[in-house]
């Protein structure tokens, strides 16, 4: 090329603005950070406070309340080979961290997805917004967690978070435009407010689909939480990472199968969980 | 109807564009450009134009059309679920395009319940909840919203499905269900949006003469949509013809029928000779009850009592029918001991098919009072025609 075209500075303009929010918002971040730490502790604290025998037994008859025999057999013999293989410990800490984004991640969704099906406007700013969250490579949210958070399971948490929102606001824009106009008329007609219209028709017809996304939420948060490990978020991943790096492929798969495991099981308890509700 | 009643709604130069450039469209209609022309000028839709009218307290007022006419559109800017493009409409002082959303709120909530075309019921609330839901959201407590859902439930014949789910109804039991939620309202207008086009047509029959003396017994001012001019002229204390988007006439049933006010609606209503036209399936109603063949004369006997029958009707497994049988001949067989209703049954009794004509139906009356069995082609048993329901449908033509 002989055009002296500049070359523009992005990579540059992101790192000051980064390097900006670090520390005008150190304070905030810190916060944040304890605040999320503590949660971290807590739950995990809890879960561990529980035998595995007495955990393994909770989770064996959740599933055969929501779903059925078949999953309650498939808990019990994945939940008792991942204890047999010393995976226990790690995989509680991979669930604490699935629990907590999943829950933050929950919490902002829902009221920007409300927002998204009751204004076109916002609808047309954040679902660009959502395209670029989902597509940016997944490790990429990885380096600014960093900078605010530090090196550890809150950094992950960060991450996992903004990696696996999108389908849980998408899904609830989806289920409340979903809702057939003539119920809204019904609705409108009989001199319902826009909350009124919200909390007892939009809300309760969306809430299949609206699970639907908390699921999607759910499996994508556990792959990233795994892959956090990369900026010591503990857990599977970490187990995982260790493996590659002292070249051991049978430890490697071993947390892998266990990751599996845990896939599978959140994933037919949610999908059991929002089916129950529509045969209702 | 008599001129004495007070007027509850009155409408005045009410016109809906749906477009962009609303005014572009309203000053070519007002240079005499009709809707095609306005249409093809500026894209835009005239969905009414100028609708004035009146609506009387506690009468049944019908608009109809056909698809396209501006029927839905006119009765939806009646509660503003659609928004009028000029015009006033004034209920109870208050002219609702005028009113703020807050008001608006309070007008829907006080002066109009809604029954839609699609039931439109909330398939997550239970029957009693859905009938509730009118008063629930205007923030009725508890204990009366409940009792006054279960006084309309039962005004509309659905007692004992409260806990039922909208899915586990049929569509004519839904429809009840919608009419419930708009009677337990309370409201002073029942807008009715083509209520009982989706049923078929028998259940539609029912539900008519259902709202009929509903209305009656209420007094409830009822505006009903519908394309179907039968069901107009059935139920409407007046209808209001409308055609793209303007009226065409306003008038009681036998001045639509007998002064057509042009050839739009003299073609609607010709060979309206209700006589010819209406059919024995339209006019029939369910059996009460039958007698299976392999009955006994008691047990015939008290299934004629609880309904409070003369005679009854005797069918056999598929339902199809092998004749008649009177009570004085079955008390007789009773009191004589016998086990069988075989020898009793009289076979010379009238019969008709379901899409004869009452033209056909009216001379079998005569003398006899049995009512006329409607049978399809395969002797099955559809339903029964009584003489009053026939005199009713004659007595409609009108002759003034």
């Amino acid at each position: 090329m002989d055009f002296d075209i500049p070359r523009i500075p992005l990579g540059d303009w992101i790192e000051g603005g980064l390097d900006f929010l670090t520390t005008e918002f150190s304070g905030v971040t810190r916060a944040i950070s304890r605040g999320t730490q503590t949660g971290i502790n807590l739950l995990n604290d809890g879960l561990m406070w529980l035998p595995e025998w007495a955990l393994i037994a909770v989770v064996v008859l959740l599933c055969w309340k929501v779903s059925g025999r078949r999953l309650a057999i498939g808990a019990l013999i994945g939940l008792a080979l991942i204890w047999n293989l010393g995976l226990w410990n790690p995989m509680i800490q991979t669930l604490t961290l699935v629990v907590i984004a999943t829950l933050v991640a929950i919490v902002i969704a829902l009221p920007l997805g409300i927002l998204a099906a009751v204004s076109d406007r916002f609808y047309k700013v954040i679902m660009p917004i959502l395209d670029f969250m989902q597509t940016m490579p997944a490790f990429v949210y990885l380096i600014p967690a960093i900078p605010f958070f530090g090196i550890g399971s809150v950094s992950g948490i960060f991450a996992t978070v903004i990696f696996s929102m999108p389908p849980a606001i998408r899904f609830t824009t989806l289920g409340i435009r979903q809702v057939p106009k003539d119920l809204i008329e019904a609705a409108d007609a009989y001199g319902s407010t826009r909350s009124q219209k919200l909390i007892k028709v939009q809300l309760p017809l969306s809430l299949p689909t609206l699970m639907g996304g908390i699921n999607q939420t759910i499996m994508l948060a556990l792959s990233m939480v795994v892959i956090a490990a990369m900026i010591g978020a503990n857990g599977l991943g970490s187990e995982v990472w260790r493996a590659i790096q002292r070249l051991r492929p049978g430890e490697g798969f071993e947390a892998g199968i266990a990751v599996v495991i845990m896939a599978m099981l959140l994933d037919r308890l949610t999908q059991s969980l929002s089916g129950g509700k529509k045969t209702k | 109807m008599t001129d004495t009643q007070q007027t509850k709604i009155q409408v005045r130069n009410l016109s809906k564009v749906f477009g962009d450039d609303t005014k572009k469209a309203l000053k070519l209609r007002d240079e005499g450009l009709n809707r095609a022309q306005i249409l093809e000028k500026t894209g835009q839709t005239l969905g009414l134009s100028n609708i004035n009218f009146d609506v009387r307290e506690g009468e049944l007022l019908v608009i109809m059309g056909l698809s396209g006419s501006g029927k839905s559109t006119l009765i939806r800017c009646l509660n503003r679920l659609i928004e009028p493009t000029e015009g006033d409409i004034i209920i109870g002082g208050e002219n609702i395009p005028q009113l703020s959303d807050k008001a608006l709120l309070h007008c829907r909530r006080r002066h109009f319940s809604m029954v839609f075309q699609n039931f439109a019921l909330f398939p997550h609330r239970t029957v009693q909840m859905n009938a509730e839901y009118g008063l629930e959201i205007r923030g009725i407590d508890k204990a009366e919203r409940a009792e006054k859902a279960r006084n309309s439930l039962k005004q509309v014949g659905l007692e004992g499905w409260e806990d039922a789910y909208p899915n586990q109804l049929s569509g004519g039991m839904q429809q009840r269900v919608g009419l419930a939620r708009a009677l337990a309202n309370d409201s002073s207008v029942l807008l009715m949006d083509e209520a009982f086009s989706a049923l078929d047509p028998l259940i539609r029959r029912d539900m008519q003469q259902e709202l009929i003396e509903l209305q009656h017994r209420m007094k409830k001012t009822t505006i009903f949509i519908t394309h179907d001019l039968d069901e107009a002229l059935n139920i409407g204390d007046r209808i209001i013809l409308l055609r793209d988007g303007e009226i065409v006439q306003i008038g009681t049933p036998e001045e639509v029928l007998t002064r057509p006010a042009d050839d739009y609606v003299a073609r609607f209503t010709e060979g309206v000779d209700r006589s010819r036209v209406v059919t024995a399936r339209r006019v029939m109603r369910p059996v009460r009850a039958t007698a299976r063949h392999d009955d006994g004369p008691r047990t015939v006997l008290r299934k004629m009592s609880e309904n409070a029958l003369d005679s009854i009707y005797v069918v056999d497994r598929e339902r199809k029918l092998l004749g008649i049988l009177e009570a004085d001949s079955l008390d007789e067989a009773a009191k004589a001991g016998k086990d069988s209703i075989q020898e009793l049954l009289v076979t010379d009794f009238p019969r008709i098919g379901p899409d004869e004509p009452l033209a056909t139906l009216y001379p079998m009356f005569q003398g006899k009072s049995i009512p006329v069995a409607v049978i399809d082609d395969q002797q099955r048993l559809l339903g029964v025609v009584v003489k009053g329901a026939v005199l009713e449908q004659l007595a409609q033509t009108g002759e003034e």
